[in-house]
């Protein structure tokens, strides 16, 4: 019971720092990819808590789809704002 | 200034949350509801190993049906949004590594997805989980070959038809059955096989099918509007 206690109090502190480091960190990049980290460890704390089900789905949404969603949308704005600054030069 | 005041309010919210922290007391028996739901009489009467299953599908199944509707309709407003380019995009190569790894990973990817929905009512998991899995075999494949043929229409028909027969079981249920619904319209069958607790496996198949082709075309459809290189 303690042991699980130990991890689950490690897990919760590697859940604040990448909530830290999503929200800090200057590259957008690294805070996408720390946001992905965050929804991994939280599956595993709610496989911790005894709730599988929701694990998969945090596992899957949170840390897969979600993560490409943001770099798909990050990535268009890069190309959007390139052009601008492109058409507003010549 | 404004440091202070935010400093004030976060410290009201301590003190309005802590009474809660204070009594709070670990819970020994089940609540009202769940004990009701965990009766013996009310599990043989679902037939379904996973009471989770049971109560989303059947109990809470007008619960699953608003997720559904909710996740069709963020599906539509992004297709609607999005305007697809039709220009034959010049894409850079992906690595041999990733392209190989891949291809094997992406059919074991799928079998696990179908196997997550197709064993809702028996192991933990269900349409949603299932179809996220699947939907997450597709970005792979996208990924990887960003080229690819991908038949969206093909999605879209599986994901009508998904939901039509989901609503469709749904409305037999309230015919045959005893209400909206109800999984006893097809035979129970043992409790713990695969085909047993009458309609929640080919509900959850559905559902997940639905949830499948549906997080699939938004993938899609954000994929095609990246203009990279």
């Amino acid at each position: 019971m303690s042991y699980l206690l130990i991890i689950s109090i490690l897990l919760g502190i590697i859940m604040l720092a990448m909530a830290g480091i999503a929200i800090y960190h200057k590259s957008q990049v690294v805070a996408i990819i720390a946001a992905g980290a965050l929804g991994l460890f939280a599956s595993v704390m709610y496989l911790l808590l005894s709730a599988p089900d929701v694990a998969m789905t945090e596992a899957a949404i949170g840390s897969g789809l979600s993560t490409i969603i943001f770099f798909y949308v990050l990535n268009r704005i890069r190309t959007t704002d390139e052009k601008e600054e492109q058409q507003l030069k010549k | 200034m404004k440091n202070i005041f935010i400093i004030i309010i976060i410290a009201a919210f301590g003190v309005m949350l802590y009474p809660l922290f204070e009594d709070f007391s670990g819970n020994d028996e089940l609540s009202e509801l769940a004990s009701f739901y965990a009766q013996k009489e009310n599990v043989e009467k679902v037939n379904s190993a996973n009471l989770v299953t049971a109560v989303v599908v059947t109990y809470r199944g007008l619960d699953t049906l608003g997720e559904v509707t909710i996740l069709f309709l963020a599906a539509a407003i992004i297709a609607f949004s999005l305007r697809k380019h039709s220009v034959e995009r010049d894409l850079r190569r992906n690595s041999e590594i990733f392209k190989t790894a891949s291809k094997v990973l992406i059919p074991i990817i799928m079998m696990v997805g179908v196997y997550i929905f197709m064993n809702g009512h028996l192991s933990p998991g269900g349409g949603f989980q299932g179809g996220a899995v699947l939907a997450s075999a597709v970005i792979l494949m996208l990924l990887a070959f960003p080229n690819i043929p991908f038949n969206s229409k093909l999605f879209a028909y599986t994901e009508s038809i998904s939901g039509l027969v989901f609503v469709g079981l749904a409305a037999i249920g309230a015919l045959i059955g005893s209400g909206y619904l109800d999984n006893a319209i097809l035979p129970l069958g043992t409790f713990g096989e695969l085909l047993s607790a009458g309609a929640i496996p080919v509900i959850y198949s559905f559902v997940g099918l639905k949830v499948g082709a549906e997080l699939s075309n938004i993938l899609n459809e954000f994929q095609s509007v990246q203009s990279d290189n």
